[in-house]
């Protein structure tokens, strides 16, 4: 099976983690991001791990009128398109940084939500018309549920979750599965210094990874990953309004 | 959900420090630690640069740090900076018709073998456990049951490219910058930061491993059949019953290997024999109680091991024979909360036969359990300094941490530095500055070198504090 696959926001934890286990199965890669060197360089590492082929896109998330060409351009790197996207990119900033700088509150709603919509969006026309494919996003267990500790973050993961299950909707019946994927606590160089590593909560980028490429081959909708958080979110989600508004967790 | 308190959150972002140990888990630092992601981001925090105006001023000093195998203070840095290296985990280049890898210094050696060895290649040599990085299997000069025939893990490293104090890239190899190459390798991390190496991985026809056991009632006989085998194996280790006194002192398993051709195979792995079948692997998850391991246990425990190998031959994968504690994930755990020590010490083979059985009779002397003591014979050393092995024979075995631990230590270093002894850097935790300096004549030289390359002392750890190879801050 060779497979391409786009993978966006490349160079994060999680999509490295996952880029490294579908070059090991013969993916051909894209891989786009914004460090175009250090993409270069994780490029040769995925084809030494088995990709057969690699190639490297400049992708902005901040700069919409770019992803409909972007998305272009990436359908255009290899004979026969893609057959699958797989949008990683996201960024996590302080909370508290984000109430008192409007302008960093909606850049952290853009680069989470807004892109993936338009870039998504782009994808989806494509493979709707090839009648095959599947979109895979990383959403988060901050949008599950409201939380004064990220409330900005969250706020988009929840969006995204929402046009996630928006997108199944309309692709299901059309041969693109689109993937849901709900990390929980993740080891990458994103939370460095927000969580400890060493905690038995906390999950390594390979693990998730290695669950997300399982959930892609089962057509799965949903992941949760590791797979207790389908549990810890359904109780938080259970909680009424009014006891969760008194709980700092 | 849990309550704040105990959610692995971060109160302050800015400050991430971390109690961090070594594999024996028995010494604990409060370390600041770094896991930059590219050689950009590492040499800005090595420089002590402020790219992030919002950080907290560096820490005063830094040691490279990778899977954290090493058992005692080698990774560690009380008060100062660990550069966690695990995600500088790229492999760059690879060559198949000389086997050359150059790769980035986090890459663990399970990755490259879980990457070349289905092409035909394995690792040049490698230490009992293959969660070890590329960066710190040259910075401890690893060795591994190939040593009398192969060499240390400096005999594959063609080149390796170094980060300085002053934030300079430099490529060092034994023809280039040979003196840097040189402290660098064995240097434990002190000379600067491995960032890539080029190393020659060695073709294999499988993943398989003939291998012989051969039980010797006593140590005279463990040493005479390393010295009458190891000229016909490639391989070879013994397990060594530490609690056997009297005329059994030092009764042993050998266990004498081979590469494993694909007639060797049984038929049914012959059609692919550079492949393993995956195993589940149990692990310890929490610290076991100190009282786990006892004398009587681990009495029980060397008996079973002693009757299960019956001399014999059979074919074993490279995980079964390279790396059979690998099997339980996390196994230092079974030491329970205060940890273990490893005593790893090296003999010269003059007087190696002496010094062990003085090292043995203290050992089953002070009834402390040990079990997992492993006895190998070892080649001529390398240009390395720092280097651990030389022809003779290595030592080395666990003890589960206590206070009489240190007091036998001494009595075991006394012994060793009697017979013209040393002691193994990567297992280290407890030694002097005074033994260690008789124990490695070569220092000096060394000292040079650190002295030449970082005359500020960018880079430091526990260990090197403690054994005066850098002075205390």
């Amino acid at each position: 099976m060779s497979e391409t696959v786009l993978v966006i926001g490349a160079t994060s934890g999680i999509a490295r983690a996952l880029c490294r286990v579908l070059a090991a199965r013969g993916c051909r890669l894209v891989l786009a991001g914004r460090r175009r060197e250090e993409l270069e360089v994780f490029g040769r590492d995925c084809v030494l791990r088995g990709a057969p082929e690699v190639a490297v896109e400049p992708f902005e998330a901040l700069d919409f009128d770019s992803h409909e060409a972007f998305v272009a351009r990436c359908f255009e790197r290899f004979p026969g398109g893609l057959d699958g996207v797989v949008a990683c990119h996201g960024t996590l900033p302080d909370q508290a940084a984000t109430e008192r700088d409007a302008a960093l509150a909606r850049r952290t709603i853009d680069a989470n939500l807004s892109s993936m919509v338009t870039v998504l969006h782009a994808v989806a026309l494509r493979l709707e018309a090839r009648g095959d494919g599947f979109i895979a996003a990383l959403s988060s267990v901050a949008g599950d549920r409201g939380r004064a500790s990220n409330a900005t973050y969250g706020a988009a993961k929840a969006g995204l979750t929402a046009f996630l299950s928006g997108l199944r909707n309309r692709l299901a019946g059309k041969g693109v599965r689109v993937l849901t994927v709900i990390p929980g606590f993740v080891a990458t160089a994103m939370t460095e210094g927000v969580l400890d590593p060493d905690s038995p909560l906390v999950a390594t980028p390979e693990r998730v990874a290695h669950d997300i490429d399982r959930a892609l081959r089962r057509r799965r909708d949903v992941l949760y990953t590791p797979w207790f958080w389908r549990y810890v979110m359904l109780a938080i989600r259970l909680l009424p309004e009014r006891v969760f508004k008194r709980l700092r967790i | 959900m849990t309550p704040e308190g105990s959610l692995p959150l971060r109160r302050d972002p800015r400050l991430p420090t971390r109690a961090l140990s070594g594999w024996g888990r028995c010494l604990v630092e409060t370390c600041s630690v770094a896991r930059p992601t590219d050689v950009g981001r590492l040499a800005e925090l090595v420089a002590g640069g402020r790219s992030d105006p919002d950080r907290e001023p560096g820490p005063p000093d830094w040691i490279p740090r990778g899977l954290g195998r090493a058992y005692g203070d080698s990774s560690l840095n009380a008060g100062g900076g660990v550069l966690d290296l695990t995600r500088l985990d790229r492999l760059l280049a690879f060559d198949p018709e000389t086997g050359v890898l150059e790769c980035e210094a986090g890459v663990s050696l399970a990755d490259v073998i879980a990457t070349f060895l289905p092409r035909g290649f394995f690792l040049h040599t490698s230490p009992g456990t293959k969660h070890v990085t590329v960066g710190g299997a040259i910075a401890a000069d690893v060795h591994g049951k190939n040593h009398h025939h192969d060499g240390s893990f400096r005999a594959c490293v063609r080149s390796l490219r170094l980060l300085l104090a002053d934030g300079s890239l430099v490529e060092c190899s034994p023809a280039e910058r040979g003196d840097l190459f040189d402290a660098t390798v064995g240097g434990m991390g002190l000379t600067g930061v491995i960032v890539s190496a080029r190393i020659r991985l060695r073709r294999q026809p499988t993943a398989y491993y003939r291998v012989r056991y051969r039980r010797t009632t006593n140590l005279d006989a463990a040493l005479e059949a390393f010295a009458e085998s190891d000229a016909s194996y490639r391989y070879s280790v013994a397990w060594i019953d530490c609690l056997a006194r009297g005329a059994h002192l030092g009764r042993s398993v050998l266990m004498l290997g081979r590469d494993a051709e694909v007639a060797d195979l049984p038929p049914a792995r012959r059609a692919e024999p550079l492949r393993v079948a995956p195993v589940w692997r149990p692990s310890v998850p929490v610290p076991l109680p100190g009282v786990a391991l006892n004398p009587l246990t681990v009495r029980a425990f060397n008996a079973a091991f002693w009757a299960r190998h019956r001399d014999g031959e059979r074919t074993e994968d490279f995980d079964r024979y390279w790396y059979p504690l690998d099997r339980v994930g996390g196994w230092n755990r079974i030491y329970g909360a205060r940890g273990f020590v490893q005593y790893q010490a090296w003999l010269p083979r003059a007087s190696s036969r002496a010094g062990l059985v003085e090292l043995l009779e203290a050992i089953s002397a002070s009834r402390r359990a040990s079990f997992l003591a492993v006895l190998k014979a070892c080649g001529p050393a390398n240009a390395s300094p720092l280097s651990y092995l030389d022809t003779g024979h290595t030592l080395a075995l666990d003890l589960p941490y206590g206070d009489d631990v240190p007091a036998l230590f001494d009595r075991l270093d006394a012994i060793l530095l009697r017979h013209g002894g040393r002691l193994y850097l990567a297992k280290d935790a407890l030694t002097s500055p005074e033994r260690f300096a008789a124990m490695y004549p070569r220092l000096e030289a060394w000292r040079k070198v650190k002295e030449a390359v970082d005359p500020g002392r960018r880079f430091a750890s526990s260990q090197a504090r403690r054994l005066g190879l850098v002075e205390a801050r």
